[in-house]
């Protein structure tokens, strides 16, 4: 009787530190979650979904503050994407955070623009150059397309400009056949 | 001496086409009114433009210099006057424009002095360097830059010169073997050289019995271990992948160049552009171009890199009935959007199609999975997987199944029983990895950038209340000798109130130290006037001598002025 009592004690000395050094040798620093949520969002920082960027979207999301349907440019994908990780239901975009737009970037008309500095103190990702009283330009392949920058130009000089397709980024469609055609 | 041959799995037996256009000499293509010669000319890279609409051009003339490290030189095809800059639509079935230099030919075709290149006593990189800028990249089709393939690493043991050329219709590869096997082979010795690889092993379908003749008796002329070798006509046996693996037995796998595994690959082409280029100094301005299929009279021409495709079709006459325009293989070509396209450095083959000679696709039907195109797979893989992954958009499942391995030879689509386009949906799904990849890589630069800015901003702010603090600090070390008692007891409670309060107190005794001083050192006219005026003052109303030190109220100043 004793010897067993002091075997079973024994194992669950033995288990509780092995699992207490587990606990301490394995632990994961931050929420994990949300970094697998803010890896899905685009990170344009446009705070289109009523927070100050991706990450606290993100960390509002994993603590259930938030809907997965507030992000525009993640789009529909976006919101799918969050739907299978978070095993929620696919809702459409709300929409009074917005609509899904084409992929575009900022472009500063050179000639009106009177080097007042608002928008690159807007921008978030730093993608406009200039100084005061001297010519801004935004920096295209840093630009996210966050529509930040729009508002606080005095002059409205800025405008926003759709990227092309180019022969490097033109993808191949899905095949659909033509019945019509066919028939 | 390769004693034995190795096979692939897979592939697929079509008819061969060849004998339509492989009977013809290698003819000069007439000149254009005009040259479209486009900056793109290598995979990923775009040449930057340096001449002006308006100048005058000769023939090797550089007009687009290397950008980047995939980057190739372009050159002016012929002597002319360059008459536009600007963008045209490229041979491409996305029709897009990309940088195009439009040349009016002056008809001289003056060559510019070239300049003599000596690859003998040249370094490695010199020669490589010599490659880059006279804009020689891969001619089967791929238009992958050589300097970079061949600067991959030294202690090649194997180099082959592929002469396949297994896709139907396409013979430009065999002509050029029949006509020019001895530059052919001068280029394949000095690539040779410059990998420093120990034996030569060219591989040429059996169906082109002359080219391998021609072939054999140029190799008997120069050194080293060469050998010519018939491979069996099976497509796609001139993949590089395939070729390498009939001819050495090794297998490359997914990832992997054959320089890893101590052998390189150069089609025939290449070769022979090389040879002109390091020999004679010459760029690349022209490439042998098959024009055949429903047409009257096939052949092979030698054509300017910029010639638009409309005018090389009044070269072999379409049939009435021609419906579309091929640009490469039946296999692995695409229909042109449209015939106004220049020529490039990888427009192998032109064909004219007809619905008599390729029949327009039939509906697609369901896949019953029966395991055809998993048999003809010579990359062996599984194509039926692959289609319904890329089907269900289920991307990340396809690469699983190793979509990338897919070298798009088309094998699967011509055997497929219920007509599935396989090898659209392996575009399409390709594409679609490769745009979110790129969208990947720039939400990832986005977040770093607003991370750091968001840091920046933090220290900012940190440096500018610690300069604050000093300033503070200093200011009242200044006053730390005179402050009165009530500011020094309210001091330890509120720093930032005591040196407000020190402040007001500091602009209070200034404003009290300052006095008007309008009234002092006045000369006796002036003081006599001012009693003069007080005193009317004083008798008009009854006021207060005391005041008058006060200005005048303004209803009373038009009296007080004289």
């Amino acid at each position: 009787m004793l010897t067993a009592l002091l075997i079973m004690t024994g194992i669950a000395l033995v288990l509780g530190a092995a699992l207490g050094y587990a606990a301490i040798r394995f632990r994961v620093e931050g929420d994990p979650l949300v970094e697998k949520i803010d890896a899905i969002l685009p990170q344009t920082q446009c705070g289109q979904c009523s927070y100050p960027g991706c990450k606290p979207y993100a960390e509002a999301i994993a603590k259930g503050e938030a809907d997965i349907n507030q992000c525009p440019p993640g789009g529909e994908e976006g919101i799918r994407k969050l739907a299978d990780l978070l095993g929620r239901e696919f809702k459409p975009l709300s929409e009074e955070h917005g609509v899904e737009k084409p992929k575009s970037v900022a472009l500063i008309d050179e000639q009106t623009c009177i080097g007042c500095t608002l928008c690159i103190q807007a921008c978030p990702v730093d993608a406009i150059v200039g100084a005061a009283k001297q010519m801004h330009t935004v920096v295209e392949p840093l630009c996210t397309g966050c529509e930040l920058c729009l508002a606080p130009c005095p002059v409205d000089c800025i405008t926003m400009v759709e990227v092309p397709e180019t022969v490097q980024t033109w993808k191949w469609k899905y095949p659909v056949f033509e019945l019509r055609k066919s028939a | 001496m390769i004693t034995r041959l190795f096979s692939f799995r897979g592939g697929v037996k079509p008819d061969a086409h060849k004998s339509e256009s492989a009977h013809a000499p290698i003819a000069m293509a007439p000149m254009p009114e005009r040259l479209i010669v486009p900056l793109r000319q290598s995979t990923r890279a775009t040449a930057r433009c340096i001449v002006q609409v308006g100048d005058l051009v000769l023939k090797g003339q550089r007009i687009g210099e290397p950008e980047g490290t995939l980057g190739t030189a372009v050159h002016a095809p012929t002597s002319g006057k360059v008459i536009e800059f600007g963008l045209h639509p490229l041979a491409h079935p996305s029709d897009l424009n990309t940088r195009c230099v439009v040349i009016e030919p002056d008809g001289a075709d003056r060559w510019i002095e070239r300049q003599v290149f000596d690859y003998h006593t040249a370094s490695r990189e010199q020669a490589l360097a010599q490659l880059r800028d006279c804009g020689i990249v891969g001619l089967g089709g791929a238009t992958f830059p050589s300097h970079v393939k061949l600067g991959r690493g030294t202690g090649i043991e194997t180099l082959i010169l592929n002469g396949a050329e297994c896709e139907p219709w396409i013979t430009c590869d065999d002509r050029l073997m029949r006509e020019r096997a001895r530059d052919i082979l001068a280029g394949a010795s000095i690539l040779r050289d410059l990998i420093g690889a120990r034996r030569l092993v060219i591989g040429i379908e059996d169906n082109k019995p002359e080219a391998i003749a021609a072939m054999q008796a140029a190799a008997s002329n120069i050194d080293g271990e060469t050998s010519v070798v018939a491979v069996p006509s099976l497509y796609p046996a001139g993949g590089e992948k395939q070729l390498i693996r009939v001819l050495t037995g090794i297998e490359i796998p997914y990832g992997k160049l054959g320089a890893e595994f101590g052998v390189q690959c150069f089609n025939v082409g290449t070769a022979h552009a090389v040879y002109r280029a390091l020999a004679h100094g010459e760029p690349l301005l022209s490439r042998i171009v098959t024009l055949t299929g429903n047409v009257a009279r096939a052949g092979n021409y030698e054509v300017l890199i910029g010639t638009p495709i409309s005018h090389l079709l009044t070269l072999c006459g379409p049939k009435p009935d021609t419906d579309r325009t091929l640009m490469g293989g039946p296999m692995m070509g695409f229909a042109l959007p449209r015939l106004d396209v220049p020529v490039v450095k990888g427009t192998n083959c032109i064909i004219s199609a007809s619905p008599a000679l390729f029949p327009p696709p039939l509906p697609e039907q369901p896949c019953i999975r029966c395991g055809e195109c998993a048999r003809a797979c010579p990359a062996e893989l599984q194509p039926f997987e692959l289609y319904w992954f890329s089907r269900a958009h289920n991307f990340g499942k396809a690469q699983e199944y190793n979509l990338f391995d897919c070298i798009e030879c088309g094998c699967c689509s011509y055997v497929c029983p219920s007509h599935i386009p396989l090898v659209d949906y392996y575009r399409f799904a390709k594409s679609e990895i490769w745009a979110r990849e790129r969208e990947k890589s720039a939400a990832d630069q986005a977040r770093d950038r607003f991370e750091f800015r968001n840091f920046r901003q933090e220290r900012e702010k940190e440096e500018k209340a610690a300069k604050l603090a000093a300033k503070a600090a200093e200011t009242r070390a200044k006053l730390g000798d005179t402050p009165a008692p009530s500011t020094a007891a309210k001091a330890d409670e509120d720093p930032k109130k005591a040196l407000i309060a020190a402040a007001l107190a500091r602009a209070k005794a200034q404003k009290e130290a300052v006095q008007p001083r309008n009234t002092d050192q006045l000369s006796a006219d002036t003081e006599a006037e001012i009693a003069e005026i007080d005193a009317r003052r004083i008798k008009a109303s009854l006021e207060d001598p005391a005041a008058s030190g006060n200005p005048p109220s303004p209803d009373r100043s038009p009296e007080s002025t004289p």
